[in-house]
């Protein structure tokens, strides 16, 4: 037993330290001091997500199980961002009477499903990666379910579990037929015996790849978000939608490439068609939604659409768009979940027509909505311009000119939704618009956060060069 | 006697569908739960079967059965918990009526 192996996993050892004191800060404190608990958690993870850029440290330990390179460590810092920033949003939500006896296990729950998720992240065998997969989403069933008084909140914690087991058996199944194929649970070593597709091969590559889908949300399995979306609380919403996908899409890439790279023209065809159907339905679900979250859940269904076309080309410049986007992605998105969670916590307002004329009342939160739905939609000064443009260029170098077309027709669609809500926000007359209410300024901080993403990732190239060049393809 | 190979793997394929079946089909929360279960077992023997007579010099195969049950154990603890909840909310847990979410 060499202690060095535990050098490597300095993110997953920082993570739980903060998990450590904060539950024995949440244990062993009186109601004064709790006070300060939602300071001191913020101030831990920023220190933490600080400490995740300093001094990378790369190579494998425990006989190659866990991997920690530069990718792996710049997408679990994407993710810190991500949490850091939910976090900020939770304040006005967990301050609540009903939700303030439990504020620690908020945190306690994000936390340990962040610790599995980064286990996903990298792991390269299948034991780590299947208890990595299971400590990210077990607990989230609870997060969803996390408004104990509430049906709805239930009700989607239900749905949530049914779901998430069965896709994860089912891509056990798919793992057990490549277990019987292969002889080992190494990805590496898998690889290597996977030379030349058989039946088998093929049977345990759908099934994993269903698997997978079904966290994605990604088309023919896509009907329990929507569901669970709506009736999670808004911060457990957010986290769902950007942080759980990020971690899955990572999962994905490296399954796809580090273990059936050698069936590269099999899954290819199954992800073009999914693709295909996944960015068209999502934003035709969209349309016609009025509730902002339901809205917001189809818009990130179309958005994974995105994410996963430009994976399914196999280069590594497919991969560093990819994850530029869910970069993007998580900022544009937070934003627009931030600014429905402060209308949803001082009004108790969801619905898009409720934000009819928010901007004679709100200005600065009309604001932000407007810059997060143009990121989302895509128009140029925002960094989700740059993210789409990425995407696009990777694809069009590999000549998949059709699905890029399709792709193409989809951004003028979803272009059409998000601009809707524009239009409500600063056209739409409203005898009763929403009254003018002060945001707290853990919210207001995780504005500028997002703001200062959405504005700044798209001219700092610097970024995107420094994603490229660590990214890997087939 | 000799069982061959195919006879556990038809056994446990059986299993896994049924349990598709059942999830897809059954109206009651529980029974969905225990479709889940049957489909878990189903991947055990898989692992346990492949292990025993295609590699028996390893152990991965009986490791991960190990961890899959374990964790199964935490999974259904949890689903229940939430069931329970549905069922003070609305004192019924037939999928029909957990439907307030669909428009």
């Amino acid at each position: 037993m060499d202690l060095s192996n535990y050098l490597l996993m300095r993110q997953e050892m920082s993570l739980l330290l903060v998990f450590l004191i904060l539950i024995i800060y949440d244990l062993f404190s009186n109601d004064k001091a709790k006070n300060w608990f939602h300071f001191s958690a913020c101030s831990l993870w920023f220190i933490h997500t600080v400490c995740g850029f300093l001094f990378p440290i790369t190579g494998q330990s425990f006989a190659g199980m866990f991997v920690n390179g530069d990718i792996e460590i710049m997408t679990k810092n994407i993710l810190n961002i991500g949490v850091l920033i939910i976090f900020l949003q939770s304040y006005s939500w967990l301050k609540k009477e009903d939700t303030a006896f439990k504020r620690g296990e908020f945190f306690m729950l994000v936390l340990i499903t962040l610790f599995g998720m980064y286990l996903m992240i990298s792991a390269r065998n299948f034991i780590l990666f299947f208890i990595g997969l299971e400590t990210a989403s077990l607990p989230v069933a609870t997060l969803v379910a996390f408004d104990k008084y509430k049906h709805n909140s239930a009700e989607a914690g239900a749905k949530f579990i049914l779901t998430a087991v069965f896709s994860s058996v089912i891509m056990l199944f798919g793992l057990s037929l490549l277990y019987g194929n292969c002889g080992t649970l190494y990805f590496e070593d898998i690889a290597t015996t996977i030379s030349s597709p058989s039946n088998l091969l093929i049977l345990a590559l759908t099934f994993v790849l269903t698997g997978l889908f079904f966290k994605l949300s990604l088309v023919p399995f896509h009907l329990w978000t929507a569901d669970v979306y709506e009736g999670a609380p808004t911060n457990v919403t957010s986290y769902l939608s950007t942080i759980s996908k990020g971690a899955a899409v990572f999962a994905l890439m490296v399954f796809l490439y580090r273990v059936f790279g050698n069936l590269f023209e099999q899954w290819n065809i199954i992800l073009w068609w999914i693709i295909a159907i996944t960015i068209t339905v999502g934003n035709i679900f969209a349309i016609r939604q009025n509730n902002f979250k339901r809205f917001l859940a189809f818009s990130s269904i179309s958005q994974a659409g995105y994410i996963v076309l430009a994976v399914f080309i196999g280069t590594a410049q497919g991969m560093g768009a990819s994850i530029y986007y869910i970069l993007v992605y998580v900022v544009s998105n937070l934003a627009a979940f931030g600014v429905a969670n402060a209308i949803e916590n001082a009004t108790g307002k969801i619905n898009i027509s409720d934000y009819n004329g928010l901007y004679k009342t709100n200005p600065n939160l009309s604001i932000v909505l407007m810059l997060a739905m143009f990121s989302l939609g895509g128009i140029p000064p925002t960094a989700g311009f740059f993210s789409k443009f990425f995407v696009f260029t990777a694809v069009a170098e590999q000549h998949e000119y059709v699905l890029l077309f399709i792709a193409l027709l989809n951004t003028v669609i979803s272009l059409y939704y998000y601009l809707l809500v524009v239009k409500a926000l600063f056209i739409n007359a409203n005898e009763a618009p929403i009254e003018k209410f002060k945001t707290d300024w853990y919210a207001k901080i995780s504005f500028i956060i997002c703001l200062i993403g959405i504005f700044s990732i798209g001219f700092a190239s610097y970024i995107y060069e420094y994603i490229n060049s660590i990214s890997f393809g087939i | 006697m000799n069982v061959p190979i195919e006879a556990y793997l038809i056994v446990s394929t059986i299993m896994f569908f049924v349990g598709v079946y059942g999830f897809l089909a059954r109206r009651n929360l529980l029974t969905i739960l225990m479709s889940l279960e049957l489909m878990l077992n189903a991947v055990n023997i898989n692992f346990t079967v492949f292990n025993r007579y295609l590699f028996p010099g390893q152990l991965d195969g009986f490791f991960f059965t190990l961890f899959i049950i374990g964790i199964a154990a935490a999974e259904t603890a949890l689903a229940i918990a939430i069931i329970i909840n549905i069922y003070r909310n609305i004192q019924n847990i037939f999928v029909d009526k957990v439907n307030n979410l669909k428009h």
